[in-house]
């Protein structure tokens, strides 16, 4: 094990499945949520010639999964860094 | 030059260009032939992944089916999309740490029990052989209609190029291919993409023109446009759709985690240096596919109102057809659009409802898989688009092709041979024994690509059903809990599968008559049950993990090391 110790060992993983279960909730949210739960309530909605609950599932919700992968990438590599398990 | 002879010129230089990559990068061994020696940059190993992921599916037939369904098309688009995500974040990082070659080398491992892994090379295998037989229908479809040879020719013609690079060159020569691959098929996508949205909103962007109005002096939304269309021809209004919400829900839930499952997918991830690269990389990945998945939604649109306005004419009363234009007559000789003049007009007019069916006035008949294929020529695109879309399509077929070959044979060659049945072969045999199933591989999904089974597109729910109720628990579980043990693991993939398998065989071939929303479990569709199979895979191994033995401290200490990201360079140097 890489780790200093197994509280170092612990606290990386908590950090890392907080980090892991933020981004699964936005991930829900903009495809299940925005884009099938709610897609009535915001179809009301107009973005540009978009209904706005149309335009989550076939345009928003994708944008929003390279955002999610980008910072997904970038903020596990700095724990990595943080905790010295970086190669 | 005309059409045919550009096409030809366009598709043979993107075939010179496959095999001198193979024969530049030819593996030399077992590690090389399965992962390209993990040494793939990420951003090389992103777009190699991207036209793995892109198979004849993404790039023939999804924009068409969204042209069609409309708002109900967007499950293929977050579910293969948002799969990807559940792949970054919850598998990758920890598949590549763990550091061997396959899924099944995984489940074996981890499950400590052969069963588990014979369970899992056989899922792998049955996956992989339904989803190349869909890429075979793709090749077939872009040679007999571009090229006017027999498909059966283009079968062979695909099959020997795939053959040459990759059984030469395994996983390197693969990965070096597609990478080529990606750049011939994105540019071939977005070209006819970015004219039609020119054309039709002014807008260089597809994915803003879009949601643009029409540049036809109306000053109409597109959208509205196309929902007025819809209406007026007896369709669901194209931003609405017609799927019951559940229904919708589960569709894009079994397609996110049966993405995530998809073994031809995750094994790329083995081949970068380090974990750090392979998060890296999954970014780089999902950028280059939503080049492609934000554009096709476009695409569908300016579609649909094009092929509309073309064959019901801007006065919607119907064209000559007489004086149709030459696609029509050139789909019509391939069997994809039909024509039958009901009521003897000479005119040619399209609606809802079947053209068989004296109540409507429907009258033509068109295959959704021609829709990306025909665009560039209903819109009147210079020859050398068509060219390129031809040979996109082709790129898009054989780059997932490989990936899935590669697949076939590290399965025969390394889970079954080297890890179960004859654990002492040389490294030299077994690279031999990888190629020679590869040979196999190929030539049973030549015999599909020519003979293809009726049923293909049922079957397609089959490989995303079995890969979520089976692969998704079994490796989620595996890095995320210590506690899961063989038999609860074993115990939850049978059921999962069992489950799944029995609810699509029910209602796709022992009672079709019965496959509709009333008959079905909570209103779930055949293609959206792996969700439900993959909820009773969770369930019924939590249950048999409580009552069986604890997993030995051996795996529990594996589990620890592939939650740590460091030494995965040295796990891949043995």
């Amino acid at each position: 094990m890489a780790f200093k110790n197994d509280e170092q060992a612990k606290a990386y993983w908590s950090e890392n499945l907080s980090l892991m279960f933020k981004l699964l909730a936005i991930w829900f949210l903009v495809s299940f949520g925005f884009g099938i739960l709610l897609v009535d309530v915001l179809n009301e909605i107009r973005f540009f010639g978009f209904k706005l609950g149309f335009w989550f599932s076939q345009q928003g919700a994708i944008y929003t999964f390279v955002a999610l992968i980008i910072v997904y990438a970038m903020k596990m590599n700095a724990l990595d860094k943080k905790y010295g398990v970086d190669e | 030059m005309d059409v045919q002879t550009l096409t030809f010129l366009i598709v043979g230089l993107s075939f010179a260009l496959y095999i001198g990559i193979a024969v530049w990068a030819r593996a030399g061994s077992t590690k090389e032939f399965y992962v390209a020696g993990g040494g793939v940059h990420p951003f090389a190993n992103g777009m190699a992944t991207a036209a793995d992921w892109m198979s004849a599916a993404s790039f023939i037939s999804m924009a068409g089916i969204i042209s069609f369904a409309g708002y109900d098309g967007g499950v293929y688009l977050m579910g293969w999309t948002g799969g990807y995500v559940l792949l970054a974040l919850c598998l990758a990082p920890y598949l590549r740490k763990f550091g061997k070659f396959t899924v099944p080398d995984f489940i074996g491992d981890r499950y400590y029990s052969q069963t588990a892994r014979t369970v899992a090379v056989i899922c792998a295998i049955f996956i992989c052989f339904t989803y190349i037989a869909g890429q075979m229908r793709g090749v077939g479809v872009v040679f007999s209609r571009f090229l006017e040879v027999e498909i059966e020719t283009g079968v062979y013609i695909g099959m020997v190029i795939v053959f040459f690079y990759a059984v030469l060159g395994g996983m390197k020569g693969i990965t070096y291919t597609q990478v080529a691959q990606y750049c011939i098929l994105v540019f071939a996508y977005l070209v006819p993409a970015v004219f039609l949205s020119l054309m039709m909103t002014g807008h260089v962007l597809p994915q803003t023109g879009f949601g643009a109005s029409l540049a036809d002096g109306s000053g109409m939304y597109l959208l509205d446009k196309l929902d007025g269309l819809s209406t007026e021809l007896g369709f669901a209004q194209y931003t609405e759709g017609s799927k019951s919400m559940i229904d919708v829900f589960a569709i894009t839930g079994a397609l996110m985690v049966g993405t995530a499952g998809l073994p031809h997918v995750i094994v790329r991830f083995f081949t970068v240096p380090k974990v750090k690269d392979t998060r890296i990389s999954a970014a780089w990945t999902l950028i280059f596919i939503a080049i492609v998945y934000t554009t096709a939604p476009a695409l569908a649109g300016f579609a649909r109102v094009n092929m509309v306005d073309t064959i019901n004419g801007k006065d919607g009363a119907g064209t000559e057809y007489a004086q149709a234009p030459s696609w029509i007559k050139n789909w019509e000789k391939t069997g994809l659009i039909t024509f039958n003049d009901k009521n003897g007009d000479g005119k040619m007019f399209y609606s809802a409802g079947k053209i068989t069916d004296p109540a409507s006035k429907n009258e033509i008949k068109i295959d959704r898989d021609i829709i990306v294929l025909a665009t560039p020529e209903i819109a009147d695109l210079p020859a050398w688009v068509i060219a390129l879309v031809a040979a996109g399509g082709i790129a898009a077929a054989l780059s997932t092709t490989a990936g899935l070959l590669l697949v076939i044979s590290t399965s025969v060659s390394h889970d079954l041979l080297k890890r179960t049945f004859m654990p002492n072969i040389s490294d030299k045999q077994e690279l031999r024994a990888a190629r020679l199933a590869a040979v196999v591989a190929i030539t049973i999904s030549a015999y599909f690509g020519i003979n293809p089974p009726g049923f293909v597109a049922s079957v397609v729910a089959f490989a995303f059903g079995l890969a979520a109720s089976s692969f998704f628990p079994a490796i989620i579980m595996g890095i995320f809990s210590k506690t899961m043990n063989k038999e609860g693991a074993i115990a939850g993939m049978v059921s999962g599968i069992l489950f799944t398998i029995g609810y699509i065989v029910y209602f796709k071939f022992i009672s079709p008559d019965l496959n509709s929303a009333e008959n079905w479990l909570f209103g779930i569709s055949p293609e959206g049950i792996g969700l439900i199979g993959m909820v009773v895979n969770f369930v019924v191994a939590v249950a048999v993990q409580k009552v069986t033995k604890d997993i030995p401290a051996e795996v529990i200490e594996m589990v620890d090391s592939i939650r740590s990201p460091k030494g995965s360079s040295d796990a891949h140097a043995h």
